[in-house]
C-alpha cells in the first residue's frame, strides 16, 4: 500500500495550479512532446560540464512564490529563469522534513533517516563521492557552501564504499566568520551567525582553528580581515554564503558546487514579513549566482544550474501546523515543491508536469556528468538531458 | 515495561487529579497500544493545569474508550497497534515522562515512513470519539476579534488581503473608534455567558485593565521578566552545546516558579499556559506579533473560548531580537512596517483557528486608529466591500445581530 496515496490528488492539484499560473504568466510550454531522453546530447555535454545546485533550506510555499499573490516576491525566477529554463512543477519529497536530513537526501538520492539534529554523515554515498570517484576528480573540484553548522558532515558519507577524503569540501561561512571576528566579539555580526531557526538562539559555532581559518583564507585568496570587514556589510547569512561561493568559483572553479541557502527558514520565528523578505532575497541571490556563472569564463556556457527547495511548508489549513511557520505536518503542501533547471543545453521555457521526486536529482547529475550513482534510489530526469 | 503490566504505582508522581484519573482506569490502560497510550498519558499528566474544555475532552475520551467492548476497543486501536516501534521506545519510561516518549515516537515515525499512517489513525480516532461522545454545544456564537494596534505603521501594504474574500471589507471606519469598546464588549459577553477561561484578551503590549477573575488574559509586555529569564535559560543550554533537542526538552520542562511567573499571575492554569506559549512556540520569546498569534492559536485550540480578542502591537526588528538573544540589547528597536504584515497574517490565522471550533462564529479584524476593518459572520456576504461611514460599534452590531 502506498501510504502517500491520499496525498496524490493534492500534489497533482498543486502542480496544476503552478502550471496554469506559469503558463499564463510566462507562456511556457509543456514538456510532454519534448521529454524524450537524448543520450547523444548528454554525452556531448560532458566535456567541461559544470553544475551549480542551489537549494532553499527552509522551503517555500506556492502562495508566497508561484501563485498570483506571491509573484511579486520572485521576479528573477519568474522573468529570467522560467523563460530560459525547464521547470518541474511537482517535485515530491517523501522523506523526513528536517533541513539537514532532507538536504542529505537530496545529496545522496536516498531518503536518509538519521536524526535531523545529529552531527552525522549521510549513510549513503553522496553525489560528490560518486562524482569524484567515478570521474577521478580532485578534491578541489567539488564543494559545498552551507550556512548551518549542522551541515558540516554533508560532503561525504559513512558508506563502506566511500568515506573520508573522497567527498566534497564543506565551507560553513558562519564558522569562518566566527573564527575571523575580532577577539570573538560578535557585536555587529549576530545577524550573520544565527545557525538554526528552529532554535530561538543560535548554537555556538563549532571550533575552527586559526590555522584552518588562514588555510581557507589562503585558498580563497582572501584576507581574514577583509572577510570580516566585508561580512559586516552583509545583511544575512545567505549573502555571506554567496560571497564565499563567489570567491570559490573565482579561485577554484569547482565543477560541482552545491550552495544551500537558509534565510527563508526565519519563518520558524513566526514573522511572515521576514519570511517574505527572505524569499525575495533568495530570488535576488539566485539571479546573482546566475550572473556569477555568466561572468566567470570557467563557467560561462558550460554550466547547468539547478534550483530547488528541500521541501515546502505547512499549508494554512493543516490543523496540526501553524501555516507558513513550520513544516511539521507532512501534508502534501509541505512535501510538494518544484525545481528549476537552467543553463547549457537545457531546454528553454518548458514546464514538466509529471511528478518527480527530490531524490531524482543525483541520478540526473550522474547522467549529466557521466558517473554512476549506484546506491541512489532516484530516477534520471530525461527532460534535463 | 509491557503495557499489560502497568500498575497504579507507576502514577505516584503524577499531580493529584491526574493520578486519580490514571489509577481509576488501569484496566483500560493495560489494553491500549504503545503508539497510543503514552500520548493519552501526556495529556493526563498535566490534567491539573488543563482548561475545562481540555479536561472535558480527556474525560470524554475515557468515557468513549470504557464504553467499547474488548473487540470494539481492539478494532478502534488497530491502526495504532499496527505501527512498528523501535525497541528503544519500548524501553522508555513512558508513564513517568510521556512527553519525552512522544518526541521520540514522532522522530521514529518520520524515520520509518509511518508518520502518515499515524496521522490517519489519529484523525480517525478523534473523529470516532467525538462522534460517540460529542462535546456540549457552545451556549452562544463565538466572537473573535483581531486588533492591529495604532502604533503599527500604515504602509502601501494591502491590508486584510487574505480575510477580505471571506467577509465584508470596510474602508470608511471611524478612526476614533476605541479599543475600550472592544474590552467592554468582552466584559458584556462575560457577564451574559460566564465560563471559566471562556473569554480571553491577548495583548502584544501591556496588559489592559480587565475584570481578571472573569477574563483570561496574557500580555507580551507584562511577561517581560519571564521572557528575560527564559532567554537566559536558553543561552545557558545553548552555550553547553547540548543541541536543539535538549534545548527544546529543557524549555518544555520549565516550571513557572523557575522563571518568576508568580509575579505575573497567581492563576496556576493561566501561568502554565503562558509558560507553554513561551517555551513551545518558536519566536514567541522575542517577537510580540508571534506571541499574540501563537497564544491566540493555543487559547482557541485548548480553551475553546466563546470570546477572544487578540491585539497585535509592534514587534522589534530582527537585529534587535538578535541583540536580545545575545544579551547585549540596550533598547528594543521596533519594526512597525514589518509588524503590519505580521499582524495581518496573524489576524488571518486567528480567524482560521476560530473556524476550527464547532458551532457558529463571527470575526472582526480592525486596524486601530485607521479606517480599515473586515467583518466575517454567517449573514454577511463574503468578498464584498462596504464604503459606508461606520464606527466599530456599528460593525460589532452588524455581526452580533446575526449571532
Amino acid at each position: 500500500m502506498d501510504p502517500f496515496g491520499t496525498h496524490r490528488g493534492i500534489e497533482h492539484a498543486i502542480s496544476w495550479n503552478r502550471r496554469e499560473f506559469l503558463r499564463t504568466a510566462t507562456g511556457a510550454t509543456a514538456a510532454a512532446m519534448l521529454s524524450a531522453f537524448s543520450p547523444l546530447r548528454a554525452m556531448a555535454m560532458r566535456k567541461g560540464q559544470k553544475a551549480v545546485v542551489v537549494t532553499f533550506g527552509g522551503g517555500t510555499r506556492d502562495e508566497e512564490t508561484f501563485m498570483p499573490d506571491g509573484q511579486e516576491n520572485i521576479p528573477h525566477l519568474l522573468k529570467d529563469f522560467i523563460p530560459q529554463g525547464t521547470f518541474f512543477t511537482q517535485v515530491v519529497n517523501r522523506g523526513i522534513l528536517g533541513h539537514y536530513v532532507a538536504t542529505a537526501s537530496l545529496v545522496t538520492g536516498v531518503y536518509e533517516t538519521f536524526n535531523n539534529f545529529a552531527a552525522v554523515a549521510p549513510d549513503n554515498p553522496t553525489v560528490f563521492e560518486y562524482f569524484r570517484k567515478g570521474l577521478g576528480r580532485p578534491a578541489s573540484d567539488a564543494w559545498v557552501v552551507a550556512p548551518s553548522n549542522g551541515f558540516g558532515l554533508i560532503g561525504e558519507s559513512s558508506h563502506y564504499s566511500y568515506g573520508p577524503g573522497q567527498g566534497a569540501g564543506v565551507i560553513l561561512p558562519k564558522r569562518l566568520l566566527a573564527a575571523a571576528m575580532p577577539a570573538n566579539n560578535s557585536s555587529g555580526y549576530d545577524h550573520l551567525l544565527r545557525d538554526n531557526y528552529e532554535s530561538p538562539v543560535y548554537a555556538p559555532a563549532l571550533g575552527v582553528s586559526d590555522e584552518q581559518l588562514h588555510q581557507m583564507a589562503q585558498m580563497l585568496k582572501l584576507s581574514v580581515a577583509d572577510f570580516a570587514a566585508h561580512a559586516r556589510s552583509l545583511r544575512s547569512p545567505d549573502e555571506l554564503s554567496v560571497y564565499v561561493a563567489r570567491q570559490l568559483m573565482h579561485q577554484l572553479a569547482p565543477s560541482l558546487l552545491w550552495i544551500t541557502l537558509h534565510d527563508i527558514d526565519v519563518a520558524h520565528a513566526g514573522t511572515y514579513s521576514l519570511y517574505i523578505d527572505a524569499i525575495q532575497r533568495s530570488d535576488r541571490l539566485c539571479g546573482e549566482i546566475w550572473q556569477m556563472i555568466q561572468s566567470e569564463p570557467e563557467y560561462a556556457g558550460k554550466t547547468t544550474m539547478f534550483i530547488l527547495p528541500d521541501f515546502g511548508r505547512d499549508s494554512d489549513t493543516a490543523s496540526g501546523g501553524n501555516g507558513f511557520q513550520h513544516h511539521r505536518t507532512g501534508d502534501a503542501f509541505s512535501r510538494t515543491t518544484w525545481m528549476m533547471v537552467r543553463g547549457a543545453g537545457v531546454r528553454e521555457n518548458v514546464l514538466v508536469d509529471r511528478p518527480v521526486e527530490s531524490t531524482d536529482l543525483v541520478p540526473t547529475l550522474g547522467s549529466l556528468f557521466g558517473f554512476s550513482p549506484d546506491f541512489s534510489h532516484g530516477k534520471v530526469l530525461p527532460e534535463v538531458l | 515495561m509491557p503495557i499489560q503490566q502497568v500498575q497504579a504505582e507507576q502514577f505516584q508522581s503524577y499531580p493529584p487529579q491526574a493520578k486519580q484519573i490514571a489509577t481509576s482506569h488501569i484496566g483500560l490502560l493495560q489494553q491500549l497500544p504503545l503508539a497510543f497510550l503514552p500520548l493519552l498519558l501526556r495529556e493526563v499528566i498535566v490534567y491539573d493545569w488543563k482548561f475545562p474544555a481540555e479536561r472535558d475532552e480527556i474525560d470524554r475520551q475515557f468515557r468513549y474508550l470504557e464504553s467499547l467492548t474488548a473487540v470494539q476497543l481492539s478494532s478502534a486501536m488497530s491502526s495504532f497497534a499496527k505501527l512498528k516501534l523501535s525497541p528503544e521506545l519500548e524501553s522508555m519510561d513512558w508513564t513517568g515522562a510521556p512527553s519525552r516518549f512522544s518526541e521520540k515516537l514522532s522522530a521514529n515515525l518520520w524515520a520509518t515512513h509511518q508518520i502518515d499512517d499515524f496521522s490517519n489513525a489519529a484523525e480517525e480516532y478523534i473523529r470516532a470519539f467525538n462522534t460517540a461522545v460529542p462535546a456540549a454545544a457552545a451556549p452562544v456564537s463565538r466572537l473573535g476579534i483581531a486588533v492591529i494596534a495604532q502604533e503599527i505603521s500604515q504602509t502601501n501594504y494591502r491590508l486584510f488581503r487574505k480575510l477580505r474574500p471571506h467577509g465584508v471589507y470596510f474602508d470608511h471606519v471611524d478612526p476614533k473608534s476605541s479599543y475600550e469598546l472592544l474590552l467592554e464588549t468582552v466584559a458584556a459577553r462575560t457577564q451574559a455567558h460566564p465560563a471559566p477561561y471562556g473569554h480571553w484578551c491577548i495583548d502584544g503590549g501591556e496588559q489592559p485593565a480587565l475584570q481578571k477573575n472573569q477574563i483570561a488574559s496574557v500580555a507580551y509586555g507584562s511577561l517581560q521578566p519571564v521572557r528575560k529569564a527564559l532567554i537566559r535559560k536558553m543561552q545557558q543550554v545553548s552555550a553547553s552545546q547540548a543541541g536543539v533537542e535538549v534545548l527544546r526538552t529543557r524549555l518544555a520542562e520549565t516550571d513557572p516558579s523557575e522563571v518568576g511567573m508568580k509575579h505575573v499571575t497567581d492563576d496556576p492554569v493561566l501561568s502554565r499556559f503562558a509558560i507553554s506559549v513561551l517555551t513551545e512556540g518558536a519566536g514567541t520569546q522575542i517577537y510580540s506579533t508571534t506571541f499574540v498569534q501563537w497564544a491566540a492559536r493555543e487559547a482557541l485550540r485548548r480553551a475553546r473560548p466563546l470570546t477572544i480578542v487578540a491585539r497585535f502591537a509592534p514587534r522589534q526588528t530582527e537585529e534587535s531580537a538578535d541583540e536580545e538573544l545575545s544579551g547585549i540589547q540596550q533598547r528594543a528597536v521596533l519594526d512597525p512596517a514589518g509588524s503590519l504584515v505580521d499582524a495581518d497574517m496573524g489576524a488571518y490565522y486567528t480567524w482560521i483557528n476560530l473556524q476550527r471550533l464547532p458551532g457558529d462564529s463571527s470575526f472582526v479584524a480592525w486596524f486601530e486608529g485607521h479606517n480599515e476593518a473586515v467583518a466575517i459572520a454567517p449573514s454577511l456576504v463574503p468578498g464584498t466591500a462596504s464604503h459606508d461611514n461606520v464606527n466599530l460599534a456599528e460593525i460589532l452590531r452588524r455581526i452580533q445581530s446575526t449571532s
